[in-house]
């Protein structure tokens, strides 16, 4: 009990200087990590209904990379493998790759991303996800983390450096 | 010799992003290969960066600090790269670039030593005046781009990059032992007893008027004095690396951290600090060169577009290293020339290939990215001389796919230096 309150206050003491961070980009103070996602260890989220994935790159990962200016969608059609890279967001700062957290055949892209990119920043996980999914294999999803534990690696990430 | 560790991460082939990204800690995950290279080379060295002494105050006020060139410096700072950019040329900056390296060449003999390093002419520059001008190698390749002023016929100050401090002093001493040996008069003084802060954007000026008493009006572009700033002698150059009017400020490091709260508090604010993520996006929109990227060892400052800083005499007379190989270029053209480039798609980043419009390779890019100030994407690269017009339609080539792209003009943002009407 006492280490789950002590992760907690680490948590939460992550969370008021990311916020307090971000405030100055985009004045937004959602909540950094959504229950109901799963999280790749290389800051994608999914969402999961049925067979469909929607995927997107975390608060986290935009947040470090700031102000996104190009995202670099797949053609409809495409078949993305869990872990590996399908498509690039580009920021001022730099060039990320993104990487699939499912395996399964593109379904859907964010065209919107096309004309605004700045969505990826502005609402990571809503209007700025980045493509759909038809699933292969569901059973993937086991593989991934869920909020709680990927809070706690992105703490442990940023303590490293 | 060993290159330094920021010119090894630069010429990493296969590294993706700019040199920021790396030092920021990479949420994103990189391709294995490339992972393995950024630890061993960065992240190892973690404990031994250096600080300068505003180490402290970039922390409490926001920096996020990354490795560059062996020091730990702030990356940003509570704004966004976008915002910090526009800020500078709206209103100003405030950078520390104290990694960088001063030094103070002395001895009756010090001006026609430096004319064996350098491409420029000293000796036809007025007392406290200076430019920027390149330091060259026997093959007529940059060592290092340096802003340096004649304080006097007996006194040149220069500033060299953090990054290549040990090579740049190496090269120095062992031409000057030669010098010596002859019997010329020289000796150098590095000043890390001092503290560098550059302040730039249109609020300088008035700004620094506020902390000291000689009227800057009269310091023109590339001018340099010695003197009373917030109670502290320094050394004041207007020159700096954004295109915007500007001052680089060498300060005794006892009073650094005073004189840059000084000069926020005076702008009430308007000036911000500013990192280097900012100041890679304002040194691009300026067409400046970031050694490493867009010169190195084998670039000669013909095919960098620096002839401008070859001096008239140097040309006539040579008498610097490589004089032969540049005085050659400069009478037949060279082969290569750095232009600016638009272009559409994803931005263009360092080592992507540029292609004419039939697709054959006709030279890579050295610097890109997004420009805050022009919402499009700006790229400077070498392409082969005759496909350098202005005008001239090229592909860039990002992760496999061809993206137009157009020759164009440099500075893409023009330059504001204060100068003489």
């Amino acid at each position: 009990m006492a280490s789950r309150l002590l992760w907690a206050s680490r948590v939460a003491s992550y969370l008021r200087v990311s916020v307090s961070h971000r405030g100055f980009a985009s004045g937004r103070s959602d909540p950094l990590f959504v229950k109901d996602l799963k999280y790749a260890e290389s800051h994608e989220w999914v969402k999961v209904d049925g067979k469909t994935a929607t995927v997107g790159i975390t608060d986290h990962a935009q947040d470090h990379l700031g102000d996104v200016v190009y995202v670099e969608l797949p053609d409809v059609g495409h078949s993305v493998t869990q872990g590996s890279g399908f498509g690039a967001v580009e920021s001022v700062k730099a060039t990320s790759d993104v990487y699939s957290p499912v395996s399964g055949k593109v379904v859907q892209v964010n065209e919107e991303l096309n004309k605004s990119p700045g969505l990826v920043n502005t609402s990571p996980y809503e209007d700025g996800w980045i493509i759909k999914v038809e699933m292969s294999d569901t059973g993937e999803v086991k593989n991934l983390m869920d909020s709680e534990k990927y809070s706690k690696f992105c703490e442990e990430e940023d303590a490293k450096h | 010799m060993l290159p330094s560790r920021l010119y090894q991460i630069l010429s990493a082939k296969k590294m993706r992003g700019s040199l920021w990204q790396l030092g920021q800690s990479i949420t994103r995950r990189l391709a294995q290969a490339d992972k393995n290279s950024v630890a061993r080379r960065f992240y190892s060295a973690d404990s031994e960066l250096k600080k300068t002494v505003l180490y402290d105050f970039h922390v409490a006020n926001g920096g996020k600090m990354v490795p560059f060139a062996g020091w730990s410096m702030p990356i940003q700072y509570k704004d966004s790269i976008m915002d910090s950019t526009l800020n500078c040329r709206e209103n100003g900056s405030l950078f520390d670039v104290s990694h960088m390296c001063g030094l103070s060449l002395k001895g009756k003999d010090s001006v026609p030593f430096l004319e064996k390093l350098v491409i420029a002419d000293v000796a036809g520059l007025a007392h406290g005046t200076g430019t920027l001008t390149v330091f060259t190698n026997e093959k007529g390749g940059t060592i290092d781009d340096s802003v340096i002023t004649k304080v006097n016929g007996e006194h040149i100050y220069l500033v060299v990059n953090a990054g290549c401090r040990d090579k740049d002093l190496a090269h120095i001493e062992e031409h000057m032992k030669a010098f010596k040996a002859k019997g010329g008069d020289v000796s150098w003084h590095i000043h890390d007893e001092r503290s560098l802060l550059a302040l730039q954007g249109p609020l300088a000026a008035p700004t620094l008027q506020h902390l000291t008493k000689e009227d800057l009006s009269k310091i023109y572009f590339g001018g340099f004095r010695i003197l009373d700033i917030n109670g502290a002698s320094c050394f004041l150059t207007r020159t700096g690396y954004t295109g915007e009017d500007g001052f680089e400020i060498s300060v005794p490091s006892e009073h650094a951290v005073d004189l840059a709260k000084a000069i926020l508090e005076k702008s009430e604010g308007k000036v911000r600090l500013t990192g280097l993520g900012a100041r890679d996006s304002l040194r691009l929109e300026a067409g400046l060169c970031l050694y490493g990227n867009d010169m190195e060892q084998h670039i000669t400052p013909v095919e960098a577009g620096l002839t401008w800083a070859i001096g008239k005499r140097r040309r006539a007379e040579g008498g610097f290293l490589g004089a032969e190989v540049i005085l050659k270029q400069l009478a037949d053209g060279p082969s290569i020339r750095r232009v600016g480039f638009f272009s559409s798609g994803p931005p263009p980043r360092s080592h992507s290939e540029i292609q004419d419009e039939k697709g054959t390779n006709i030279g890579e890019v050295t610097s890109g990215g997004f420009s805050p100030c022009l919402k499009r994407n700006i790229a400077m690269g070498y392409v082969k001389s005759g496909l350098h017009k202005a005008g001239t339609k090229v592909k860039i080539v990002i992760r496999g796919k061809a993206n137009d792209g157009v020759i164009t003009k440099l500075p893409f943002v023009p330059s504001k230096y204060y100068k003489p009407s």
